[in-house]
């Protein structure tokens, strides 16, 4: 367990700086989070967690990575509906990723 | 020892890195990949090497939520030699391996984590000693009277620490035991300290918080029933997309012939989904219909992993309420390992037959499903049986040119290889996913039979050590495995590594970039299938 301090408050993570209160989470927590992991976020990255956020709150799970790619594809054009450009831009992966930087749980299980 | 000529491993650094993004953050532990050995000889020792992989101590509620207490308890000390002695009474395997273990040493060079990590405490026969020890103290006349003599240790917090550390450094891939002259299974006697030590209340985050999900939500991913139906339903265009066939991905279909149990990364990640879409493509072309449930949506059991009867039951249970309500005719399970150990060697006992199916022992749920099952079929069947069945009968075409981009291997994973059997005789496990790969692809080669078939190295993250945590540990207990890769792409350019196992899957997939291969190398059997079958879509 830890804490993260973000504008003065702070937030409490898990043994691997997963936020443990979902509803903590906004765009000042996301882009610290976003730090630890060494991503410099940009446009493209906000798109994914924007993305992951929505289908969080609509299915309590983050999409899986097909879901992702082909929704990512249909709104930005079928070469970046691919893996490769997830992994270009969260290079440890983005379910897991991207889901600490969107502030989600981390996906558990053989994945 | 490497010498200047072997070709060095990369350092972490999963596929193309883009300018926006760099690797690790500074906290995370060092991931290092041993370097590739010119021959595969016993690795020169480092002594505590591996004292520092450190997999976290699940939290109160993880252990609370599936009855294990919260926390250490008062008095453990004798809880768990308590606990062993109830062990070592119900399971006379366990005794005997306490004893028989002449330390002859067969094993030391055999376990992938001593051969990737040089730690001794990592050999099978130290790793066994953690407990024997103790055994020697409490349960041996000798150890009582004369602990120092025979190195017999006390129960303390010191040893308690070792064993959760270098038990989970062992896969319970059961290679040790094949070498082993008196057969001594190093996996069941890891599975017994993890027994122990979840009784007492010091169990592994990654494997609680899972089996929690499961009880909760129905699969250790947390993959809630509309979720599910979505991700199906994205399955089913794609793949009307891709072939014009109307391929259904049913959930929950009432009636249906087939019950698939799947693990539920083959719903989630990548490349897991591709097999998930063969399966799908097999029971279309054949006409079979099959569903899958949203009640036992995991085929996994990580009950198996901490040895624990009681959840690898109650996991098991759910197939069989599922299984049940559907009305189902056949239970067939998808490409996951360990599930597949499970399934054929446990499911008879935990819910059927041995659960009081049988004369004398009424419980009228397991006699219904006994009643309800087919029994012209293999109950449960292997999803790599019922393919091959098929093909044998000419019921499936297939396009092999479509994978002639791929030079195929087969990387056979631990608890199917030594833990199951496939077909009607010894080693069909062997040869049933060979065959199927060879009937759907044109271009297959083997890799070092030092490696395969019953000698298959684990791929580095089974047994319930597929955590980030562990990441270092994983990546160094795939180095054999990778060496014999390396061999069949240095000199057949193979391009594809094969497996029937969701943690297999998901442990290359993050390793393979650590020695210089693609993650896109790893796949499933059936993924293979998917390729090259022909869908009759033009009727």
């Amino acid at each position: 367990m830890g804490t993260i301090e973000v504008s003065g408050k702070s937030y409490e993570t898990d043994e691997e700086g997963y936020l443990v209160n979902l509803g903590d989470w906004n765009e000042e927590v996301g882009a610290y989070l976003a730090t630890t992991e060494s991503v410099e976020m940009t446009d493209q990255h906000w798109e994914v967690i924007n993305f992951l956020r929505d289908y969080y709150n609509e299915f309590q799970i983050a999409p899986a990575v097909r879901v992702l790619t082909k929704a990512i594809g249909k709104k930005l054009g079928p070469e970046k509906g691919t893996s490769q450009y997830l992994y270009d831009l969260f290079p440890y992966g983005p379910a897991k990723q991207a889901c600490k930087i969107a502030g989600l749980p981390k996906p558990t299980g053989c994945v | 020892m490497a010498d200047e000529t072997t070709p060095v491993a990369v350092a972490p650094a999963p596929t193309s890195s883009p300018a926006v993004a760099k690797s690790a953050a500074p906290a995370k532990p060092k991931v290092e990949a041993p370097a590739y050995r010119e021959f595969p000889t016993i690795p020169a020792l480092q002594p505590d090497a591996m004292t520092g992989s450190n997999p976290f101590v699940a939290a109160a509620a993880h252990n609370e939520a599936i009855g294990f207490p919260g926390a250490l308890l008062d008095g453990w000390e004798q809880k768990a030699v308590a606990k062993m002695g109830e062990l070592l009474g119900k399971y006379r395997s366990l005794r005997v391996y306490m004893d028989a273990c002449v330390h002859c040493g067969a094993c030391t060079d055999k376990c992938h984590y001593f051969i990737g990590t040089g730690d001794p405490k990592n050999m099978p026969v130290a790793r066994q000693d953690l407990m024997r020890s103790v055994y020697r103290r409490y349960y041996t006349l000798p150890g009582k009277l004369f602990p120092k003599l025979v190195g017999a240790r006390d129960m303390t917090k010191d040893v308690l620490d070792d064993w959760f550390r270098y038990y989970n450094q062992c896969s319970e891939c059961r290679r040790c035991s094949v070498f082993c002259p008196y057969g001594i299974d190093t996996a069941e006697v890891t599975m017994a300290a993890k027994e122990i030590m979840h009784t007492v209340g010091h169990g592994h985050k990654y494997v609680n918080e899972i089996i929690g999900k499961v009880h909760k939500i129905g699969n250790n991913l947390g993959l809630p029933g509309p979720a599910l139906e979505n991700t199906l339903e994205g399955l089913e265009e794609d793949v009307l997309e891709d072939t014009g066939a109307a391929v259904k991905y049913p959930l929950d279909m009432q009636g249906a012939e087939v019950l698939l149990v799947t693990p539920s990364a083959d719903f989630f990640a990548e490349p897991h989904v591709d097999s998930l879409i063969g399966y799908g493509k097999v029971f279309h072309a054949a006409g079979i219909s099959w569903t899958l449930s949203s009640k036992a949506s995991e085929a996994g059991n990580f009950g198996m992993f901490i040895g624990n009867y009681e959840q690898m039951q109650k996991i098991a249970m759910r197939v069989r309420e599922a299984a049940l309500e559907l009305g189902v005719k056949r239970i067939v399970v998808g490409e996951c390992g360990h599930a597949w150990r499970v399934a054929y060697a446990f499911w008879n006992t935990l819910t059927g037959i041995g659960a009081g199916a049988g004369v004398g022992k009424p419980d009228p749920f397991a006699i219904q499903l006994q009643k309800q099952l087919d029994p012209n079929y293999k109950q449960p069947s292997h999803i790599c049986e019922v393919t091959w069945d098929l093909i044998q009968a000419g019921r499936l075409k297939f396009d092999k040119a479509a994978n002639d981009h791929r030079i195929v291997t087969f990387h056979d994973s631990c608890n199917v290889a030594r833990g199951s059997r496939m077909g009607d005789y010894a080693g069909g496990q062997f040869d049933i996913p060979r065959n199927i790969i060879r009937a759907v692809a044109n271009h297959y080669v083997d890799m070092s039979e030092a490696t395969t078939r019953e000698k298959t190295f684990c791929c580095g993250g089974g047994g319930g050590l597929l955590t980030d945590e562990l990441l270092d540990l994983r990546v160094k207990g795939a180095l054999p495995r990778m060496e014999a890769l390396k061999q069949v792409a240095d000199q057949h350019g193979v391009n594809f590594m094969a497996t029937i196992c969701a943690i297999c899957k998901a442990q290359f997939t993050k390793v393979l970039p650590y020695y210089g291969f693609k993650m896109s190398m790893v796949g499933g059997v059936h993924q293979l299938v998917s390729t090259a079958i022909v869908l009759n879509n033009e009727q």
